[in-house]
């Protein structure tokens, strides 16, 4: 379980989360839906500590993540996994090296035990053969998913995804939407989906939250969405052609 | 109030290295890896300048020095001296900043505009340690090895040019460059290269952090960096020398 307490964000002058609270249910998929600049990613990187917030508080199973205790931090980041929207893969590693990486780097497996993992990885991710190409090799629905296989490498408790599905077509997004569910149940995850794809909240979300103008609009089930009342969200809904 | 804003953040960074490292093995493993980028990979352009630089110094001197009262041998202690002194490091070291400055600025910054650092952090490795701590290292080591190799063919290219040029025998010039010969002076060209190696490391790696943006800004940052450092070494060059000679 995630929880955010009056989560408070500025840029200069300009408040982007204006008192953010809200629980993020262990072992479901969350889903952050909002427009393009009303602070989704601004929350998300504030959730996994790449930015500082100015005030309230972000607690992962009650540990809270405190910005100036940079090992807290690192202790609480090693369960978190996430897909960046461009996917931030290592461009000069291999497909192996970049799942391979955090093994390497906070694990004490053999050589051979870290090369299954990474197998493993790529397999349930629905990749093979594919460990000596390079991220510029491979397709953008690829990518993600081997962003989602490096995520995965380590047994992680929350996943984070920024806009999984940005620049993919319709099929391969319905892909990735199935892996996210896939591995989100079978690995019994915490994961936080930021989206403006409403198929997405339809197909995979359990729980949903509605950023508008830096402040928690709405939140409840999929199945009340459309219910809801909320004009705000109702206009989000329309303008996605899903009424 | 925007030097001491860039400077604080500048020292921030450098503060920010300093953590347990994740895994040591890994970080030895880079730090030899920048080892050979920065040492083996700037061998052939300090071999090239260094003899040159030599050759020019040896045969310009001897243009300047033209009456019979001065020995010839003075041709070799006034390119020794100044090889050692300012030529090797300084020269060698400017011209470091352009091509290994820029490839940390570049490097880091596509890193940064890709998401990669963030990916870093993200994992809960300090990207600041994992990715510029082992090139600064490794400047601080390699860049006064290459300084070294640079004395060493700029009096071999003074020794050359003097030969083919019939300026002086090569006996001349080595009878020359013992004469005045100090060991400390040789000390204060490894400080000078010990101090330039982590000048260029350091700025070059906080400017390749630092980029926001795009190619353009990675382009950006890679040009400050080369500026930033350069100013750097000739600013410390005049501090070093007034401090230590």
């Amino acid at each position: 379980m995630i929880e955010l307490k009056d989560v408070v964000k500025s840029f200069g002058e300009k408040k982007v989360l204006k008192g953010i609270s809200t629980i993020f249910d262990a072992g479901k998929i969350n889903l952050v839906i909002g427009s393009s600049g009303s602070g989704k990613s601004v929350l998300m990187r504030s959730m996994v500590g790449l930015m500082n917030i100015d005030s309230g508080s972000i607690a992962y199973n009650n540990r809270v993540l405190d910005y100036n205790d940079y090992m807290a931090t690192k202790e609480i980041r090693r369960d978190i996994g996430m897909l960046f929207q461009g996917s931030a893969l290592f461009n000069s590693s291999s497909v192996q090296d970049n799942i391979d990486f955090p093994l390497k780097m906070f694990t004490q497996m053999s050589k051979e035990e870290r090369l299954e993992r990474v197998n493993f990885c790529l397999q349930r991710v629905h990749l093979e053969n594919i460990n000596h190409k390079f991220p510029s090799e491979i397709s953008g629905g690829m990518k993600k998913r081997v962003g989602i296989a490096r995520a995965i490498a380590l047994d992680i408790k929350y996943l984070f995804c920024d806009e999984p599905n940005s620049g993919l077509d319709p099929i391969t997004s319905r892909v990735i939407d199935d892996l996210i569910l896939e591995i989100t149940e079978d690995f019994n995850m915490t994961t936080v989906i930021n989206t403006h794809d409403m198929k997405t909240v339809f197909d995979i979300g359990d729980k949903i939250i509605f950023i508008y103008d830096g402040q928690k609009w709405w939140e409840g089930t999929k199945s009340e969405v459309r219910k809801s009342g909320v004009k705000e969200l109702q206009e989000f809904l329309k303008a996605s052609y899903i009424e | 109030m925007s030097f001491f804003y860039h400077f604080g953040r500048y020292l921030l960074f450098l503060k920010s290295m300093f953590s347990k490292p994740e895994k040591f093995t890994i970080y030895v493993e880079r730090t030899f890896t920048e080892m050979v980028a920065i040492g083996i990979g700037s061998l052939p352009i300090v071999i090239l300048i260094s003899i040159f630089q030599g050759a020019v110094t040896t045969v310009q001197t001897a243009y300047q020095l033209v009456t019979p009262m001065i020995p010839k041998s003075t041709i070799g202690t006034v390119v020794s001296d100044s090889t050692i002194l300012e030529l090797a490091p300084t020269i060698t070291c400017l011209v470091l900043a352009g091509k290994v400055g820029s490839h940390i600025a570049s490097e880091i910054g596509t890193m940064r505009i890709n998401e990669e650092i963030d990916a870093l952090e993200v994992m809960g490795i300090n990207s600041a340690a994992f990715l510029a701590l082992p090139k600064i290292i490794a400047g601080i080591i390699m860049i006064p090895m290459l300084v070294i190799i640079s004395i060493f063919l700029s009096e071999l290219g003074g020794i050359v040019a003097g030969h083919y040029s019939g300026v002086l025998t090569a006996n001349e010039f080595i009878q020359g460059a013992r004469l005045t010969f100090d060991l400390f002076t040789l000390q204060f060209s490894l400080i000078k290269a010990f101090t330039y190696g982590f000048v260029i490391t350091s700025v070059s790696s906080f400017h390749g952090f630092i980029t926001r943006g795009g190619a353009l800004e990675v382009g950006a940052s890679s040009t400050k960096a080369v500026v930033y450092s350069s100013v750097l070494i000739l600013l410390s060059d005049y501090l070093l020398a007034e401090l230590l000679l």
